[in-house]
C-alpha cells in the first residue's frame, strides 16, 4: 500500500516537472501580449488591447505576415500538385528505375538539408536573379519539400485499393476522369496532410529567407521577427510580444484542426 | 530547409517485382505516367540535386563573396579542405556540435521522449492531452518565436527561470551557453522522440507484458525484458533521425548567434559565419561537403535498418 | 448481351510466370459460369484478362462475336463486380450506382432516375442517400451488384463475389445472386475457390489449376465424374477416395479387397496395371461384417455431418470414407463395409479419368 502510494507522489512529481519545464517557457507568450508595459517577466496581464494597436501601426509586421503566407500557400498548392502528380504515377505504373528514384529521393531527403546546401543555394540564387524573389524563394523551398512529400502522399495511396480505379476503368472512364473523379477524392485526407505540412514548414523556415530576401519589404514574419529582436538598441516588448503572438496563432490553429479532423497521425506529423 | 517527418515506409521499395497484378491500375500509360513525375524531378534536380553537387564544385575553388576572387574563381585542389584540418574555428565548431548533438539529442529528447511516452502510454483524458499538447506546442511553434520566449526565460534580470530558481543576475547565455542552447533544443524537439515512442509503446503486446506481471516482475524488470527488445528498432531508427536533424539545426543561432566568443558556434552557423557572413564561400562550400558527407554516412546506416526491417 | 469466346488466350507476367497457358473456352449467352480454383491458379487473371485490366500475350477475347483483345477495359461492354465492391467512399449510394451512366454522359436527372429503378429493384431504396461506410457487407454487395445493373453490359464479371461475407449471409446471398442473374439473363462469370460456392450457383464451370482448364463441365458433371484426380480431390465437401488399385481381370484389387471395375470402364484396363479406384464417399454404402465387392475393415473414426454421419475405416492400413444416414451408424471399432455403387465408382490412369 505504501509502495503504491510513494509510486503515485513520484509520479506526478515527475509529471508535474515535466510539465513546468515545458510550460514555463510559453507563459510570457500567453501574458506579455495582453500586458500594458511588458517586460521579460511573466506577469498577470491586466488585458489591454493597447499592443495589438501598435502592431496596426508597424512599418513590417502585418506586411511581414502578408509575406509568409503568400511564401506558404505557393509553396503549399505546388508541393501539393506536383508531388500528388508524381506519387499516383509512381504509386500506379511501373516506371523504369522506379525503386532506384524512390530510394535516391528518400536519401536525398534526409541529407540535402539547409545547412548543408545553404551555401550552393545562395550561389545558385544570385546566378538565376532569384535573390529578393518570392517566385525564387517558393521554387527552392519546394524543391527541398517535394522529396518527403512524394514519400507521404504515396505512402497514402499505396494503401488505397487499386479496384477503385480499376472499376472505374471498366466502366469506360479515362485515366484522367479516373483522377478527377475518383483519386483525388480518395487522397484528399493525404494532400490536405501534405498542404498543413507545407505550411507548416514554410511558416516557420527562418534560414531560406534569411539567406535569399534581403528587402524588408518582402521578408517573412521569420526574419522580422529575428530584425525585431536583434535590432540595436532596447527590443521592443510591445511588439515583439504581440507579433510573436500573431505570427504564431496560425499554426497553433492549423495543428489543432488537423488533430480534431484527421487526428494528429503521428505519420503527418508537422516538423520544420 | 530540412524537410523532416516521420520515417517512411519503405515497404513499397520492397515490393516483389512480379506480384501478379496488373502494373497500372488506371491506364495511364508510361508516357503520361512520366510526364505525371518530370515536374517534380525537374524541380528537385535543379534546387536540390544541383546545388548538392554543385557544392563539392565549390569547395575545390576559391570563391569569395567580393573581390577579384569573386569575378575570376581559381581551382585550388583541396586547398579548402586541408585549410579547415588545420583551422581551429571548424575543430572547435566540429566539438561543439558533438556536444550538441549528443547532449539535446542523444540524451535529452530520447530520454525525455521515452519518459513521456511511458508516463503517458495507459493514461486517457486530460492529463495526458494536457501533457502532450504542451509538448507539441513546444515543436509547433516557429523557431524565431521560440527563439524569443527562451531569451526571455533566460534574461539575466527579469527571466522567469532566474525568478524561479531564486538566482536573480545569473547569465545563463553568457556563462553557460551550450548548456542553454542544448536545453532550448531539447525542448523543441521532444515531442517527436515521445510520438514516435508513443507509437512503439502501443505496438508492445500487452499480453507479453502481462505474462511479465504475472511471473512478478518488477516495472523496471518489465521494460527492460520486454519493452526494450520489442522497441530496439524504434530506438535506433529515433537515434539516427534525430542526430541528423539536430546536427544540421540552425535553430542555436537564433539564440545565440553562435556567441559568446563562439562558444555556441555549431557546425551549421560556423558555416554561415565564414561563408556568408565573411564571404569565404569556398571555404564554406567545403566544410559543406564536410557536413554532407556526414549526413550520407547517418542516412545510409537508416536506409539500411529501414531496409533490414521491411 | 452476348456470348464469351476465349481462344488460345496466354497470359506471362514479365519475370515469365505464365498465368494462363492457351485456353480456349465458350461461354453462351445467357450462362452463369463459374473460374473455380486454389489460389493462384489463374482464375483472376483470366477473369481480368476477359475484363481487359490485363493484357493478354497471345490468343484472342471475343465477346458477342467482337475480338476485344486489344480493347480497352471500357470499350468491352462489360461490367465487374470487384472483390471488395471497389465503391467509391465519397459518393453515396445513388452516385455511386449512376456512376457508369456519368461516364456516358447520361444526363443527370435520367441518370438518377436510373439508378433508383436499379436500386428498388434489389431493396435499395431507403439507403440512397448513405455513404459505403455506413453500409453492411450486404448492402455493399447489392450496390456493387446495382451498379453493374445500371451498365447494361452484354456480359457481367464478378471477383469472389461472396467471399466478404460472413458465412451466414453467404448462403443467403448465393441464392439472391442466382436468382437475380437467372432474371436478368446476362452472361456472367465469377470467380470463386469455393467448390460448394461454384456447385451450387454456376450453370457450368471450369475448374483451373496452373494457368490450365482441367475440366469443364455442369455442376453435376465435374461432381459425379471428374475428368482427373485435381479435379477429384478439389470437388465436394468431403474429399473423395482415390485408392491405390491394380486391374485384376474383372476386378480391381484395392487395399487388399476386391471391388468389380466400375461401369464406366468396363473393358478398358488392362490386367495388371496400376490404377487409381475413386469413389466418393457419398457414393458408399455401409454394411456390418465383410461384405463381398466391399471394401472391408474397422471402424476408426465417426464424424457427424448433421443429417448423415462421415464413417472412416481402416482397410488394412488404407483409409476410406462413406457416409451412412442419421441413424444408422456404426459403432466405434466396428468391423464393417462400404460398398461402392458400381455406376459412380471411377478408375483413373495416370491421373486421368479412364472413360469411353
Amino acid at each position: 500500500m505504501t509502495r503504491f502510494v510513494a509510486g503515485r507522489i513520484g509520479f506526478y512529481t515527475l509529471v508535474a516537472l515535466l510539465l513546468a519545464f515545458f510550460t514555463i517557457p510559453l507563459l510570457w507568450l500567453a501574458s506579455a501580449p495582453f500586458t500594458s508595459n511588458p517586460t521579460y517577466e511573466v506577469r498577470v496581464p491586466d488585458f489591454t488591447w493597447e499592443n495589438f494597436q501598435i502592431i496596426l501601426d508597424h512599418p513590417y509586421a502585418l506586411g511581414s505576415l502578408v509575406n509568409s503566407l503568400i511564401l506558404a500557400i505557393g509553396t503549399a498548392v505546388l508541393v501539393v500538385v506536383m508531388s500528388a502528380l508524381a506519387a499516383y504515377a509512381l504509386s500506379r505504373v511501373r516506371l523504369p528505375g522506379r525503386d532506384a528514384l524512390l530510394y535516391a529521393l528518400l536519401l536525398l531527403s534526409s541529407i540535402i538539408t539547409g545547412t548543408a546546401a545553404m551555401v550552393p543555394l545562395f550561389q545558385l540564387a544570385i546566378e538565376l536573379g532569384l535573390i529578393d524573389s518570392h517566385t525564387g524563394l517558393i521554387l527552392i523551398m519546394t524543391g527541398g519539400l517535394l522529396p518527403a512529400a512524394i514519400f507521404m502522399i504515396k505512402d497514402f495511396m499505396d494503401t488505397t485499393p487499386k479496384s477503385y480505379e480499376e472499376s472505374a476503368r471498366v466502366f469506360g472512364a479515362s485515366p484522367l476522369q479516373i483522377v478527377r473523379h475518383v483519386v483525388v477524392p480518395v487522397v484528399r485526407p493525404g494532400l490536405a496532410t501534405i498542404a498543413v505540412w507545407t505550411i507548416a514548414n514554410v511558416w516557420g523556415n527562418f534560414l531560406m529567407p534569411y539567406l535569399l530576401l534581403s528587402d524588408v519589404e518582402k521578408q517573412p514574419a521569420a526574419v522580422i521577427m529575428y530584425t525585431l529582436y536583434t535590432e540595436g538598441g532596447q527590443a521592443n516588448l510591445k511588439v515583439l510580444s504581440t507579433f510573436g503572438l500573431l505570427y504564431s496563432v496560425p499554426v497553433v490553429l492549423m495543428y489543432l484542426f488537423v488533430s480534431k479532423k484527421y487526428g494528429f497521425r503521428f505519420h503527418g506529423g508537422i516538423k520544420r | 530547409m530540412a524537410q523532416q517527418t516521420s520515417p517512411p515506409d519503405t515497404k513499397a521499395l520492397d515490393e516483389s517485382p512480379a506480384r501478379g497484378y496488373s502494373s497500372d491500375a488506371a491506364g495511364l500509360g508510361r508516357l503520361r505516367a512520366g510526364a505525371f513525375v518530370a515536374p517534380a524531378l525537374a524541380l528537385i534536380a535543379v534546387f536540390l540535386v544541383f546545388p548538392a553537387l554543385w557544392v563539392i564544385y565549390l569547395g575545390l575553388m576559391n570563391y569569395r563573396l567580393t573581390g577579384i576572387a569573386a569575378a575570376e574563381p581559381q581551382f585550388v585542389g583541396l586547398d579548402n579542405y586541408l585549410k579547415a584540418l588545420s583551422d581551429p574555428g571548424f575543430w572547435n565548431s566540429t566539438v561543439l556540435t558533438f556536444q550538441f548533438v549528443l547532449g539535446s539529442a542523444v540524451i535529452g529528447q530520447v530520454v525525455l521522449g521515452f519518459t513521456l511516452a511511458w508516463l503517458m502510454r495507459n493514461r486517457r483524458g486530460t492529463l495526458k492531452s494536457v501533457v502532450e499538447g504542451v509538448v507539441i506546442l513546444a515543436w509547433i511553434l516557429p523557431s524565431a518565436v521560440v527563439a524569443f520566449l527562451w531569451v526571455a526565460l533566460l534574461d539575466r534580470d527579469s527571466g522567469t527561470l532566474n525568478a524561479l530558481l531564486g538566482i536573480p543576475g545569473f547569465a545563463w547565455l553568457l556563462d553557460y551557453p551550450m548548456l542553454s542552447i542544448i536545453l532550448f533544443n531539447t525542448w523543441r524537439g521532444t515531442a517527436f522522440s515521445m510520438m514516435l515512442y508513443g507509437a512503439a509503446l502501443g505496438n508492445v503486446p500487452p499480453s507479453h507484458l502481462e505474462s511479465a506481471r504475472l511471473a512478478g516482475a518488477s516495472g523496471w524488470q518489465q521494460l527492460r525484458d520486454v519493452v526494450f527488445p520489442h522497441i530496439r528498432g524504434h530506438i535506433l531508427t529515433n537515434l539516427l533521425l534525430i542526430s541528423l536533424w539536430t546536427f544540421n539545426d540552425f535553430g542555436p543561432f537564433l539564440l545565440t548567434a553562435g556567441g559568446p566568443e563562439n562558444k555556441t558556434e555549431i557546425l551549421a552557423v560556423y558555416v554561415y559565419k565564414t561563408a556568408l557572413q565573411a564571404g569565404d564561400l569556398g571555404y564554406g562550400a567545403a566544410i559543406s561537403t564536410i557536413i554532407l558527407l556526414i549526413n550520407l554516412v547517418v542516412a545510409i546506416f537508416y536506409l539500411r535498418l529501414l531496409r533490414r526491417k521491411g | 448481351m452476348a456470348a464469351i469466346e476465349l481462344r488460345g488466350l496466354t497470359k506471362v507476367y514479365p519475370g515469365g510466370v505464365k498465368a494462363l497457358d492457351s485456353l480456349d473456352l465458350t461461354i453462351p449467352d445467357g450462362e452463369f459460369f463459374a473460374l473455380l480454383g486454389p489460389s493462384g491458379c489463374g482464375k483472376t487473371t483470366l477473369l481480368r484478362t476477359i475484363a481487359g485490366l490485363e493484357t493478354a500475350t497471345g490468343g484472342a477475347v471475343v465477346i458477342g462475336g467482337r475480338d476485344v483483345t486489344r480493347v480497352q477495359p471500357g470499350g468491352r461492354d462489360v461490367a465487374m463486380v470487384f472483390q471488395d465492391y471497389a465503391l467509391f467512399p465519397h459518393m453515396d449510394v445513388t452516385d455511386n450506382i449512376a456512376y457508369p451512366l456519368r461516364i456516358k454522359k447520361v444526363a443527370k436527372g435520367e441518370r438518377r432516375a436510373k439508378a433508383e429503378e436499379v436500386a428498388a429493384r434489389l431493396g435499395l431504396e431507403k439507403l440512397m442517400d448513405r455513404r459505403p461506410g455506413q453500409l453492411s457487407g450486404g448492402q455493399q454487395q447489392r450496390v456493387a451488384l446495382a451498379r453493374v445493373m445500371a451498365t447494361q453490359a452484354q456480359a457481367f464479371l464478378f471477383d469472389e463475389p461472396l467471399s466478404n461475407l460472413d458465412a451466414r449471409l453467404r448462403l443467403e446471398a448465393r441464392t439472391f445472386l442466382k436468382k437475380l442473374q437467372r432474371e436478368l439473363g446476362v452472361t456472367t462469370v465469377f470467380v470463386t475457390h469455393d467448390q460448394a460456392e461454384a456447385l451450387a450457383m454456376a450453370d457450368r464451370m471450369a475448374i483451373m489449376e496452373a494457368g490450365l482448364i482441367r475440366q469443364i463441365g455442369t455442376p453435376s458433371e465435374v461432381f459425379q465424374r471428374p475428368a482427373n484426380t485435381f479435379v477429384a480431390g478439389f470437388i465436394g465437401s468431403t474429399p473423395m477416395n482415390l485408392l491405390d488399385a491394380v486391374a485384376r481381370g474383372d476386378t480391381l484389387e484395392v487395399a487388399g479387397c476386391k471391388v468389380p471395375v466400375p461401369a464406366s470402364a468396363e473393358g478398358l484396363v488392362v490386367d495388371g496395371e496400376k490404377l487409381v479406384y475413386g469413389v466418393r464417399p457419398e457414393y458408399m454404402t455401409y454394411q456390418a461384417g465383410t461384405v463381398e465387392g466391399g471394401l472391408s475393415g474397422s471402424v476408426v473414426i465417426l464424424e457427424n455431418l448433421g443429417a448423415s454421419h462421415l464413417v472412416t475405416l481402416d482397410v488394412g492400413g488404407v483409409t476410406v470414407q462413406g457416409v451412412v444416414a442419421e441413424g444408422e451408424e456404426p459403432a466405434l471399432g466396428e468391423q464393417g463395409a462400404v460398398v461402392p455403387r458400381s455406376d459412380r465408382a471411377l478408375v483413373y490412369r495416370d491421373g486421368e479419368l479412364v472413360a469411353a
